[in-house]
């Protein structure tokens, strides 16, 4: 880096700053659509989204089907899709199969089905680590896996998206698709837990 | 990263649809800015993308020299995609900055601390950001 200096001086929140300014006095921002775009991620852009989904998988076989073979496409039938969807792969965890999601590069997210990525998928050591060893990574955040259970690690790191759909829990079978929603949560379908039946 | 809020935890605050986003107020402003220039069509999304891999792995090649921090990278990267279509040079943001940084005392940031807001301190949505303003100083 260039200039490190300079960098290290100022802090983000004032560069930010400055720069916000320099954007709106050329007319290449609008402050107004931040605030839109930030209230719509801090609001309505959430793992809700995602857990519909899962819901509706679960529940409706054609609906499940569909996520599998096309999932930019089933999840816009619920009205979800944007930026970083534009390429969703769902892949479906199994007694036997796991899928667990990491973007080795940079910190790639599905934001439309939930939200914006948490913390620890940003982390450097989450993000090295999870491909390397992820048995181990993945006990450590509370999920033991059998041995006979193979992980697959999805990279999100070029154009596609990954989606887990979680296994849905024994003991369910009674509860209906709204009832379910409440059960998803983000880290299953990111492959860091499982869903459990309440 | 150094969040002021208890971010995963037990005391976290409570969010209907997730957990809060957002550790800092200029952490939402960067990621807006981004987003919405690409909307604007000021940028592909991808060259974003490869702005902010390659800031992640200089920083990864280094890491010594600051402690990690996802949006600091994000901001970087904005800046890099900025500087190299010449909508904003980094000179330009370094001498902006240090104009707001030399504001009279009282009136936001204390100068030259590399200083953040304070936990709770604007994060609820419905904040104060008008065109060409500061961030979240009291009015």
């Amino acid at each position: 880096m260039t200039g490190a200096g300079s960098e290290e001086r100022l802090s983000p929140a004032l560069r930010t700053e400055a720069l916000e300014e320099l954007l709106t006095e050329r007319g290449l921002v609008d402050p107004d659509a931040v605030d839109r775009l930030i209230t719509q991620y801090e609001t309505n852009v959430g793992p809700l989204n995602g857990a519909k989904v899962v819901a509706r998988a679960w529940t409706d076989p054609e609906y499940r089907r569909r996520l599998l073979d096309d999932g930019t496409a089933a999840i816009k039938e619920l009205g979800f899709g944007g930026l970083q969807t534009e390429c969703l792969v769902v892949v479906e965890n199994t007694a036997t199969t796991h899928n667990v999601v990491v973007c080795t590069l940079c910190s790639c997210y599905p934001w439309a089905v939930l939200g914006l990525p948490p913390s620890w998928y940003k982390d450097p050591a989450y993000r090295a680590r999870m491909v390397r060893e992820p048995r181990t990574v993945l006990a450590g955040m509370g999920l033991e896996l059998a041995d006979d259970v193979r992980i697959t690690v999805r990279d999100s790191s070029s154009e596609v998206r990954w989606l887990v759909l979680p296994e849905r829990p024994a003991g369910t079978e009674d509860m209906s698709e709204e009832q379910l929603v409440s059960l998803v949560t983000r880290d299953a379908m990111v492959g860091v837990a499982k869903v459990v039946a309440p | 990263m150094t969040a002021p809020l208890d971010i995963e935890g037990p005391a976290a605050p409570p969010r209907s649809n997730g957990e809060l986003v957002f550790a800092e107020p200029w952490e939402s402003r960067a990621f807006g800015m981004a987003v919405a220039l690409h909307e604007a069509g000021a940028f592909a999304w991808p060259r974003f993308q490869a702005a902010l891999i390659a800031r992640i792995a200089a920083w990864q090649a280094a890491p010594a020299d600051e402690p990690w921090d996802y949006y600091r990278q994000w901001l970087g990267a904005l800046e890099d995609v900025l500087a190299r279509g010449g909508a904003v040079l980094p000179g330009e943001v370094a001498e902006r900055a240090r104009a707001l940084a030399g504001r009279p005392a009282g009136h936001d940031h204390p100068a030259g601390h590399g200083h953040d807001h304070p936990a709770g301190h604007d994060h609820a949505g419905g904040h104060d950001h008008p065109a060409g303003h500061g961030h979240g100083h009291p009015h």
